[in-house]
């Protein structure tokens, strides 16, 4: 009872926190005591309490206010940002030093896609020729060369990531066709000679290639370079960055409700579909989603054919004997193993066992650099499929024998062979058991994270598992996963305050996606249900 | 009858008194004895199935008929640790002849059981899966068999318009005569009912009886039943089993009138079982 409370309670508190992260803050300016000035978003108010010391500095009404509160002062934490000026971007402020505060409308926030956001004001606009430094004029200028801005980042992207990418690909492509040559070693030297050349020309044809598409972009990035923004921090410190390096720019202080709630959607679109930036704690966590999918679907379909065939095996095929019994006890404890020993296993077993052998038979040119031999998404998925056959031998086996003795005998008597017994009888009605099992089993895979970091979670990868290269699905390949992304931007990233938002969000997610991956699994099994029930075999 | 008095059975000869169908014999259950483990279950037993006719299996419970009837279609084969002695012939070849195909010998003989137990399926994938493990998919065949052995089976009426509703939603009266209409289906010789009616009500159990009495001729039904109203009501012949040892085998109206045997003449009177 007080357990299921605590997970409501934690439950809530995840929704909670990941749901308001997004919603814009207003921008408090601070004018402290001392004389300094300083703007940044409250996230939040605690109490602490005060040394004696400084407790003795301070005036005494000051003084006396807080004796009576239990000698504990209050703080509030600031976002700051603006990190490239400051240093830090996150700061503690003690309620007795601030002497006056305000929102004043100018203040504008500007989350840029390098060095966190900015706060501060707009000083002018540079669009090409043309400087605006009318406030107003610039306000209603921004939006349009900000898309403007956003279209020719767009477009020096794909340049850079499709096309050189896709020449840096051929290339590579090149040099390994040449080293499975070198390789083959009964060569002769004028095969060689031929495979050298060929190698040359494709080279320097690609080469040129490449040149052009530089050139081109370097072109580009010039034309982009003429769209700048000057930004001013509160105490007047001056910063210029392009157009096309802003993701998102808003007066803080200024906002209706429903412009808050635009930005607000802006942003869970940013989290669910682009890339991180920033180690992870801004941007979005498309490549993690996309990992832990791909993953969990993988590890889906390599174990159900294993665990179903184990369990078939035991139950309906093997004699039950002490044998079997044993069998099944080793099964059961399996599922106990810690999951690290399963990462240890699957990286000595299956990344440097199996992908070692794998390299060098199928890619011999590639070494040294392993592609099969380290870890990867297959082996991730067959590491979590080794962890959770267990339980859906375990679920299966439960299904199997929980099917009525008298239905198996029914179809026996009609003449139906054991396998199509099995089939048309024993299978269809143990279906929804079994469908039970594959979902404990990929709740267990999706959340679980120990094992993976063994076995080719990163924390960024550098492309996607699925891509449009040839053969689409890249198993050898290390992928992002949220679980993993939670522990690193939640505890591996230089500044711990900056990634608590993306904990709690990335959390929330990680949570939603199980839920929708098992719900999906319990409509599949409901259908399935239903099919089979009006068997059309 | 056929067999050689004293040798093989310990079955009187005026203990056997049966009447004959028009076709002769299906089944010869020829000095047949079966052991669970060490414990023998049947006792030497030897009678002759009438071709076309209906023969009831009566005795305490307990005494073997489950045994004896699962016998002819070989289901006690996955029993472990089972064997047998002697032979059952169908149509004069020992079902228990090496070369023998129990799949092909299972496909000869519907069986009906105690409990229905329809697949969870449809009414008329339920009625057409004999025929589909036998690998048939043309629809008409398929579609055809279904009609006729509803029909045959007297359901057709109740379920015509819903042959695409799960089977489980039929209520136990119905689902037992899908289950022998599934018997049926596959166009058996012989037909092996185990109490088919014990577990439903008087009515059900009353339309099943009418339906037996109309498959009579068609096929050779073998129906064990603890119900002796039944098996005077239904049979030809009735078989009445004691210890695992059939002790009389007649002519229904004998048997229950004026049995040879006593132990017969004190269970029909329901002096014990
Ligand atoms: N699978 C089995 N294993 C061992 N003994 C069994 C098995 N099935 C039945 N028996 C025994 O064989 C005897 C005959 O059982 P059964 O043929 O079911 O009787 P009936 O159907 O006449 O009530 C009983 O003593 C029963 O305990
Ligand atoms: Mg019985």
């Amino acid at each position: 009872m007080i357990g299921i409370l605590m997970i409501a309670a934690f439950l809530i508190l995840i929704v909670w926190n990941g749901l308001i992260t997004f919603y814009p803050k207003q921008i408090e300016v601070i004018h402290l005591n001392s004389g300094k000035v300083m703007a940044g978003e409250p996230i939040r108010t605690e109490s602490f309490k005060i040394d004696p010391q400084t407790l003795q500095k301070l005036p005494t009404s000051v003084r006396e206010a807080i004796k009576t509160g239990d000698v504990h002062a209050s703080r509030t934490l600031y976002k700051t940002g603006n990190f490239d000026l400051y240093n830090e971007d996150y700061r503690w402020v003690t309620a007795f030093d601030i002497k006056r505060s305000d929102t004043p409308p100018e203040m504008v926030i500007v989350e840029r896609s390098e060095w966190g956001p900015f706060i501060g004001t707009i000083t002018q606009l540079e669009l090409g020729e043309e400087t605006i430094v009318d406030p107003a004029a610039i306000f209603s200028r921004l939006p349009d060369a900000h898309r403007e801005a956003n279209n020719r980042r767009d477009a020096i992207q794909r340049l850079e990531r499709n096309e050189i990418g896709g020449i840096n690909h051929l290339m590579e492509k090149a040099r390994l066709d040449l080293r499975r040559v070198t390789l083959k070693g009964d060569m002769t030297l004028a095969t060689l000679q031929a495979a050298q050349q060929k190698h040359d020309r494709i080279i320097s044809d690609l080469q040129k290639r490449y040149q052009e598409l530089e050139h081109q972009a370097d072109i580009m990035k010039a034309e982009d370079e003429r769209f700048r923004i000057a930004l001013a921090d509160v105490e007047n410190r001056t910063k210029t960055l392009k157009l096309s390096g802003i993701v998102r720019i808003y007066p803080a202080n200024t906002l209706s409700e429903w412009q808050k709630l635009g930005i607000y959607f802006s942003r869970w679109w940013e989290f669910l579909t682009a890339e991180p930036r920033e180690a992870n704690t801004e941007g979005g966590v498309m490549p993690a989603i996309f990992g832990t999918f791909t993953m969990t679907l993988l590890m889906v379909i390599v174990v159900t054919p294993f665990g179903v065939m184990a369990a078939l095996y035991l139950r309906e095929y093997a004699k039950q004997g002490r044998l079997v019994s044993l069998v099944r006890i080793c099964v059961n404890n399996l599922a106990g193993v810690p999951s690290i020993v399963y990462g240890v296993f699957g990286l000595g077993f299956f990344a440097y066992t199996v992908g070692g052998i794998m390299d060098s038979v199928l890619f011999p040119e590639r070494l040294p650099n392993p592609t099969f031999g380290t870890g990867g998404i297959l082996w991730a998925a067959l590491t979590l499929a080794l962890l959770t056959v267990p339980v859906v031998i375990v679920a299966t086996e439960e299904a199997l024998a929980a099917v009525p003795h008298s239905l198996r005998e029914g179809s026996l008597a009609c003449g139906a062979s054991r396998w199509q017994t099995i089939k048309y009888v024993v299978l269809p009605k143990a279906m929804p058991g079994i469908m039970t099992g594959l979902i404990l089993a990929m709740a267990r895979g999706a959340g679980e994270v120990a094992p993976l970091m063994l076995v080719g979670v990163v924390k960024l990868a550098p492309e996607l598992p699925i891509d449009g290269i040839f053969p689409f699905l890249h198993v050898e390949r290390s992928f992002m996963h949220l679980a993993f992304h939670i522990f690193d931007v939640g505890f591996q990233s230089r500044n711990s305050e900056a990634g608590k938002p993306m904990v709690f969000v990335t959390t929330l997610l990680l949570i939603s996606l199980i839920a929708i991956m098992n719900a999906s699994a319990i409509y599949i099994r409901n259908r399935l249900k239903r099919r089979y029930l009006s068997g059309h075999f | 009858m056929t067999e050689q008095p004293g040798t093989r059975t310990s079955m009187d000869r005026k203990m056997v008194h049966p009447q004959h169908g028009a076709e002769g014999t299906i089944l010869d259950i020829d000095n047949f004895c079966l052991w669970y483990g060490l414990k023998q279950a049947l006792f030497n037993n030897t009678i002759s199935v009438e071709k076309g006719l209906v023969t009831a299996l009566i005795g305490p419970s307990g005494c073997g008929k489950s045994t004896l009837l699962r016998s002819l279609n070989r289901m006690n084969d996955l029993i472990e640790g089972l064997h047998t002695s002697g032979e059952i012939r169908l149509d004069n070849q020992n079902i228990f002849d090496s070369h023998v195909d129990v799949i092909a010998l299972r496909k000869r003989m519907g069986m009906v059981f105690q409990k229905p137990n329809p697949f969870p399926m449809t009414i008329s994938d339920n009625v057409s899966y004999p025929l589909k493990i036998d690998g048939i998919r043309d629809r008409r065949i398929l579609s055809e068999t279904v009609e006729k052995s509803l029909q045959s089976a007297a359901l057709w009426d109740e379920v015509k318009d819903r042959l695409k509703d799960n089977a489980l939603g039929l209520s136990g009266g119905q689902q037992q005569r899908l289950c022998i209409a599934r018997a049926i289906a596959a166009d058996p010789e012989v037909l092996l009912m185990d109490e088919p009616c014990s577990a439903l009500d008087p009515m059900a159990t009353t339309k099943i009886e009418d339906l037996i009495n109309e498959l009579r001729g068609r096929y050779s039904i073998i129906i064990v039943t603890h119900n002796m109203q039944q098996a005077a009501r239904v049979s030809d012949n009735t078989a009445f089993m004691y210890l695992g040892k059939i002790i009389e085998y007649g002519k229904t109206d004998t048997i229950f009138t004026k049995p040879r045997s006593q132990q017969t003449q004190d269970y029909v009177t329901g002096r014990f079982g």
